[in-house]
């Protein structure tokens, strides 16, 4: 092996085990106490997006709104001060969209143009959010399926821990600062899951590998060599994501920011999960070189398995 | 040892490459704003006149025009502004008038050779394009309320030309009729007669002591059959209706049991698109009204433009049967080869119409559309345009045919003038009305400004994206960052290239799902590089050394895409619209990268250091760190 300076993680597994605790407690506080902030694909609603001349007065949209009999409106700004994002609870009304546009344009001096316009029916609002949750929860079986096969069912449990610490914890994070939860990043959540996912099959990867080829069985001693011989790997491939995702966010328009927000946190969470969640869990589950046995018939070999002809050498 | 690759796997890299470029090409010819004009009848037919009409028109207004081409029927007038097009769109549909429907178009730009190979540019979501979305929802409980209604009136008229009696037949439940009768033997007349002829109903007797009852429950085979006959038939009625809309490439699909999804392009005036999609036609049979029958009983109609016949006729005002009896018309021709339109009527229209029929032998009969329409007017009000809007219900009569003998549920009308009118007919018969209600459960509208903000956002973010990861790549790699660079805009390539071959359509997170991919890709070769350097570090010879990288990552990889790739198709099969054109493109962008980054990069390595005596591996760049 080359002299690489081993990094002690897991002496730090305790505390990190406690900080994972904390986010979690606090994220799923914040679920139970002040819920998500469900954009208009879950709740079902009226949405308008409207394009002013000149940078618009949102308390005069307010007042405008009021007169006309929606108190509740919910008026922002959206991503500049000429774009503005009006949102109703009326889910009856299709028509409703094209109604306030004619309204608001009424006594302004100004050219109005209606950007977007969105309605979603309540049965339709609580079908995504039933078919959301029930991805969700097939995404973490069909991955936990696949790794307890691929690898053994530690493993299995160690990834799937460290998935649920991600979701729970972007989640928790657009429940506290009660970011606008919507369909795009109900998709990004289950991103992160894939990217998680990733990066915890990687690391797993190398901890099978050198649980077979070094003598010793220490799980620590082993998990940390293998933490620090990728960790050169995690770091550059979330720094390219994350570096992607950054242009995304400030370049890729107000539609796809909580998307690549969502994607964002979820990758610096997921990076940090498959580092110390998924290793604390296999260090919990008390991981050993019998675990990882082979069947008998492929007795030795560090070599990979199953590569294809095509890829294979002809030297 | 050397890395040397056999030539058969160079020149299959270099085909891959070289069929991602030409199948992506068609992407670097935007679409022209064109208008599109078509007769509104299909009898019509768009002359010279039309086209010098139109291009004067558009001279007076200053919008220039590229090109006009005509064949089959319809003119396309491509334009060098697409701010025109709208404009451009009004004028020349008023002054056209109702003879011809204007419509939108992105009319291909794709040159012919490529065209020739099936070549062709990506099609843009709605969030791209700009357009509308409606998801409407069929309303079957309406629907099989309303079957169920028809199924006990034509029970009771059975019975009685049969001459059995009953007491009563009623609907009693959301799916069972319920008849009494005075005694046993009319029940199992009663029975028998319904075995035969309405097998879609299971039987069972009981007794309240007065009357005997036979309780009818229909099957659940026959209710699906219902429910998707009439989703069928909505589905057909919205196509034909999107058509005259004029939408360059609408899209009217079915979704689920009960749903239907129509997207319209580049449309921006919802009301309007509503007004047409959700209008009420109707239909009627009538009899011609006899000389001498009251006034009351007579109605005066005209005949409808198109039907090849002008002035009035009187019908009578009694309706043998409705555009909701008919389940079928085909337009096809009889022995003497004169056009004629075959009509299927369903049992209850079918048994009034052989009522009718037989009593009434060469006299005529009628079909009469009912139209519940919106007319727009344009006026000009204080030097403005004004669109004005105004409700109106339109009764034609598009066909009026002599009896030749009696007929039931089908028959054929004939007399018709020409092949066109009858295979509009036909169409009219078939998509008159919507077989059930429906309700629009969802509505998005993207107007053309976003789309247009949002495709050039997207692409920014990609360019911005892949020139970081780049640098980084060679900052950190050096002459295999290189590699790794090449593979993934490849990768790029071939991403646009299989999206544009399926006819995948490209949204807003589609884009969104390519970053990624631009993110993730490089993870394979990060992978393979970081082996390659820690097997160098080891003390292991150079070529070994790249060999161990790439042979040791592969099945990293592979598990590492492959649950990436589960979560892709399970992102697809539960998502919706936005959701869904993610997972497209992540899928693809997993699998393009798989080949890239492993043959693709390897190639590239084996090319240019696999063949000879390596002293040294380029794999360390000016940022990477170094033990």
């Amino acid at each position: 092996m080359a002299q690489m300076k081993l990094i002690p993680f897991m002496s730090k597994r305790l505390t990190t085990a406690a900080f994972s605790g904390l986010l979690i407690i606090a994220s799923l506080g914040s679920l139970a106490f002040q819920g998500l902030n469900l954009g208009l694909d879950f709740t079902g609603g009226t949405l308008v997006e409207i394009g002013y001349e000149e940078p618009a007065d949102l308390s005069v949209v307010r007042s405008q709104l009021r007169d006309l009999g929606f108190p509740e409106a919910r008026v922002q700004y959206f991503g500049s001060e000429r774009d503005v994002v009006i949102r109703l609870q009326q889910d009856d009304n299709p028509e409703l969209g094209n109604e306030l546009v004619q309204e608001l344009r009424g006594d302004l001096d100004q050219q109005l143009t209606l950007r977007r316009s969105e309605f979603v029916g309540p049965q339709v609002g609580e079908e995504l959010r039933d078919r959301g949750g029930l991805g969700m929860i097939i995404a973490l079986l069909a991955v936990m399926v696949y790794i307890a096969m691929r690898f053994q069912f530690k493993f299995g449990v160690g990834a799937v821990g460290a998935l649920m610490h991600d979701v729970i914890v972007v989640v928790g994070i657009f429940s506290i600062f009660q970011l606008d939860f919507d369909l795009t990043v109900l998709a990004a959540l289950l991103a992160t899951i894939g990217y998680s996912l990733n990066d915890s099959i990687v690391v797993s990867d190398r901890i099978r590998e050198n649980f077979r080829n070094i003598r010793r069985d220490d799980v620590s001693y082993i998990i940390d060599l293998s933490l620090t011989q990728m960790l050169g790997r995690t770091l550059v491939t979330s720094g390219t994501t994350a570096l992607v995702l950054l242009s995304l966010l400030i370049f890729g328009g107000e539609m796809i920011r909580m998307f690549a927000l969502a994607l964002l946190i979820g990758i610096v969470v997921g990076t940090y999960s498959s580092i110390y969640v998924t290793s604390n869990l296999l260090v919990q589950m008390n991981l050993t070189k019998q675990d990882l046995a082979r069947p008998e018939k492929k007795e030795n070999d560090d070599e990979p398995e199953e590569i294809p002809d095509w890829l294979k050498d002809e030297d | 040892m050397l890395n040397r690759f056999p030539l058969w796997k160079y020149l299959m890299v270099a085909i891959v490459v070289l069929m991602g470029l030409v199948y992506s090409l068609p992407n670097l010819y935007p679409a022209d704003y064109a208008l599109q004009i078509s007769p509104s009848a299909a009898t019509g037919s768009i002359g010279s006149q039309v086209e010098e009409e139109s291009l004067e028109l558009l001279q007076e207004q200053n919008i220039a025009v590229r090109r006009t081409e005509r064949d089959n029927g319809t003119l396309l007038i491509r334009l060098e502004n697409p701010e025109d097009q709208l404009v451009a769109r009004t004028v020349v549909q008023q002054a056209l008038g109702d003879d011809f429907v204007v419509a939108l178009n992105q009319a291909e730009t794709t040159p012919r050779w490529l065209q020739a190979i099936g070549a062709r540019p990506m099609a843009l979501g709605l969030d791209l394009s700009g357009g509308v979305h409606f998801l409407m929802e069929v309303d079957m409980d309406e629907y099989l309320g309303d079957r169920m209604a028809d199924y006990a009136s034509t029970l009771r008229r059975e019975l009685r030309a049969e001459n059995i009696r009953f007491a009563t037949i009623e609907q009693t439940d959301d799916r069972v009729i319920t008849a009494s009768f005075r005694t046993t033997e009319d029940r199992s007349e009663a029975e028998n007669l319904i075995r035969r002829q309405f097998p879609e109903f299971s039987r069972s007797s009981t007794s309240d002591g007065q009357l005997q009852q036979l309780r009818l429950v229909i099957s659940e085979d026959r209710i699906e059959q219902l429910q998707s006959n009439a989703l069928q038939q909505n589905l057909t009625t919205l196509s034909n209706r999107v058509n005259e809309l004029g939408v360059a490439e609408p899209l009217v699909q079915r979704q689920g049991n009960n749903r239907i999804v129509v997207e319209l392009p580049g449309i921006q005036d919802t009301a309007a698109a509503k007004r047409v999609i959700g209008r009420a036609a109707e239909l009627e049979f009538r009899l011609e009204a006899r000389s001498d029958a009251s006034p009351l009983d007579r109605e005066e109609y005209p005949f409808r433009e198109g039907s090849g016949r002008s002035g009035t006729a009187e019908l009578s005002t009694e309706v043998i049967a409705t555009g909701e009896n008919v389940t079928g018309a085909n337009f096809e021709y009889d022995e003497n080869n004169r056009p004629q339109v075959s009509v299927n009527l369903n049992s209850a229209g079918g048994s009034r119409m052989m009522q009718a029929t037989r009593q009434n032998v060469g006299r005529n009969m009628g079909v009469l559309f009912i139209e519940y329409n919106t007319i727009t007017t344009y006026r000009t009000v204080d030097g403005e345009r004004v669109a004005e809007y105004e409700n109106v219900v339109d009764r034609s009569i598009i066909s009026l045919a002599t009896i030749q003998s009696a007929f039931g549920p089908s028959f054929r009308i004939t007399g018709l003038n020409s092949a066109a009118e009858a295979s509009e007919l036909a169409l009219l018969l078939r998509a008159g009305a919507l077989a059930a209600p429906m309700y629009f459960v969802e509505e998005r509208t993207i107007g053309p400004s976003l789309g247009a903000d949002n495709i050039r956002m997207g692409v920014t973010s990609v360019i911005v994206g892949f020139m970081l990861v780049i640098a980084f790549m060679i900052l950190w790699y050096r002459t295999f960052g290189l590699f790794a660079n090449i593979a993934l805009s490849v990768n790029l390539l071939l991403i646009m290239a299989i999206m544009s071959t399926l006819g995948a359509t490209l949204t807003l997170p589609g884009i969104a799902g390519i970053v990624l991919t631009v993110g993730m890709a490089v993870d394979a070769n990060v992978l393979i590089f970081s082996r390659i350097r820690e097997e160098l570090d080891n003390g292991v010879t150079p070529q070994a050394a790249i060999k161990a990288g790439f042979d040791r990552a592969f099945v990293t990889i592979l598990d590492a895409n492959i649950t990436t790739l589960i979560v892709a198709v399970i992102l697809f099969a539960v998502g919706t619209g936005a959701v869904r054109g993610f997972a497209v493109t992540l899928s693809v962008g997993i699998l393009t990268s798989m080949f890239t980054a492993i043959l693709g990069t390897r190639s590239l390595v084996n090319l240019f250091y696999g063949g000879r005596d390596l002293k040294r591996v380029p794999i360390w760049g000016v940022w990477a760190w170094r033990k």
